[in-house]
């Protein structure tokens, strides 16, 4: 079997029940950002089983520090950590050279950003966003401040739990997905409407991430392991195919 | 009934961007800069083949008001319709200045967002049937619980347009509208407008792609 041309399969259909629905009352600001219509499924072409790739030389040295890569006369104040993980499809296969991005508020849950008026302060060490790609065997590590939890206005008593978002490129752009880990023991998950958008208790199992005591690193920084799923891809193993069936 | 099951793994769940997307994706947007090498929206170098074109419009939501803190992203063939990527192996040239993807993010007072790009070929498509010249585009922001994928067409290519496969899916012929970009022309720089409409009247077409 040719493992080059079954390596760009077409994506298994999206499983939409580990998702959240569109429409998601709750979170109120998904009423009128949801489509009433319902999506139309596309077999995939070359259009959605390619991608943007990226290079490592596009990345700087401090990209994944999120401890280091805005210190400007100090270190920032928090939980030091590492957060770190495989990036696998759904057959389990390692998604190489992947472009994590991760973005997050401060240690007191503060965001740096124009639009973040909550009054916990700005840590002036602290910028919040970094990104890596994942090496051959769909690993990525970086290293940050645990971010706090912070309210915003969706019921008046909403506050989001610890969380810190991510972006991944994947493979093709039929895999471009962006999440939010959460960490293992916060009691503010079980009541967040953004979490509960997803109605299903194993799908959201897996957006927490649990504490790695084995990755630490001795009188210096914690650990959390966060493994994420992108789509996998179907081999082709008789004729269906995406390109030139001549 | 018992049945063994597959061990396949499931795909990790979609979560909203949120108001702060740009921290993460566009910090210059957030108001701070902290890479040296940031990702944009003009995707062309001056070695980049083909015509250039702007892309602009804005995301609208159900109550017919812009979206100002959405984030988008294109992705598109060069000017003679090839991928830069490893699984298109049409026998058509590579364009080693063009990626072919960028991310935008509307402004915050207007809700405007603008690509600078080059308008693609013409990519094949399933059993050898071309496609009609296009652009995949993914939208997320606040509110959005998973990116939403659409296509943009170009109004001055009907005769393609006419025949493309993806159209031709939507039943809903007076759908089929709602990606089509339209072309003017200002100041001698040609223009591609292209509102989203997320819901409501004229909402656009999305794909489960």
């Amino acid at each position: 079997m040719n493992r080059s041309s079954d390596q760009y399969g077409e994506f298994y259909q999206r499983d939409r029940s580990v998702h959240p629905p569109a429409y998601a009352p709750d979170y109120k600001t998904s009423i009128l950002r949801s489509p009433k219509n319902a999506l139309i499924s596309l077999q995939n072409s070359l259009s959605e089983i390619t991608g943007p790739v990226f290079r490592q030389d596009e990345l700087g040295p401090l990209d994944n520090d999120l401890i280091l890569n805005y210190a400007k006369d100090g270190l920032p104040i928090g939980e030091r950590i590492i957060v770190h993980g495989f990036v696998r499809d759904e057959n389990g296969r390692p998604v190489k050279n992947s472009l994590v991005e991760v973005w997050q508020a401060n240690a007191g849950g503060r965001y740096r950003h124009k639009k973040d008026q909550y009054l916990a302060p700005i840590d002036p060490n602290f910028g919040g966003c970094g990104r890596v790609l994942t090496d051959d065997n769909g690993y990525y590590f970086f290293r940050t401040i645990k971010p706090g939890p912070y309210p915003w206005r969706n019921r008046v008593n909403d506050w989001r739990p610890a969380h810190i978002h991510f972006s991944l490129s994947g493979d093709g752009f039929a895999q471009r997905l962006i999440t939010q880990m959460y960490f293992e023991g916060d009691p503010l998950i079980a009541t967040c409407p953004i979490v509960r958008s997803i109605n299903n208790e194993e799908a959201v199992r897996t957006l927490i991430a649990p504490l790695d005591r084995h990755a630490f690193v001795q009188l210096d920084s914690m650990a959390y392991r966060f493994d994420i799923v992108l789509r996998g891809r179907r081999a082709t193993l008789f004729e269906n195919r995406i390109q030139g069936a001549k | 009934m018992m049945v063994n099951q597959l061990n396949y793994l499931k795909e990790t769940a979609s979560q909203t961007a949120g108001p702060y997307v740009h921290i993460g994706l566009a910090p210059h947007a957030a108001g701070f800069d902290i890479f040296e090498n940031n990702f944009s929206n003009v995707l062309t170098t001056p070695a980049t083949r083909g015509e250039r074109i702007r892309i602009e419009g804005r995301v609208i939501d159900g109550s017919g008001t812009p979206l100002r803190d959405v984030l988008l992203e294109i992705w598109q063939a060069n000017a003679d319709g090839r991928y830069n990527h490893p699984a298109d192996t049409q026998d058509k040239p590579l364009d080693d200045s063009f990626r072919g993807w960028g991310r935008a993010c509307s402004d915050f007072e207007s809700g405007l967002y603008t690509f600078e790009t080059i308008k693609p070929g013409a990519v094949e498509g399933r059993h050898g049937r071309t496609m009609a010249p296009h652009i995949n585009l993914w939208i997320v922001a606040r509110g959005i619980n998973i990116g939403l994928n659409t296509r943009i067409y170009f109004s001055d290519e009907a005769e393609a347009n006419a025949k493309d496969p993806v159209l031709n899916l939507i039943e809903w012929e007076v759908r089929r509208k709602t990606l089509i970009a339209q072309r003017e022309e200002r100041d001698g720089e040609v223009v591609y407008r292209f509102d989203v409409r997320i819901q409501g009247n004229n909402e656009t077409v999305f794909f489960d792609v």
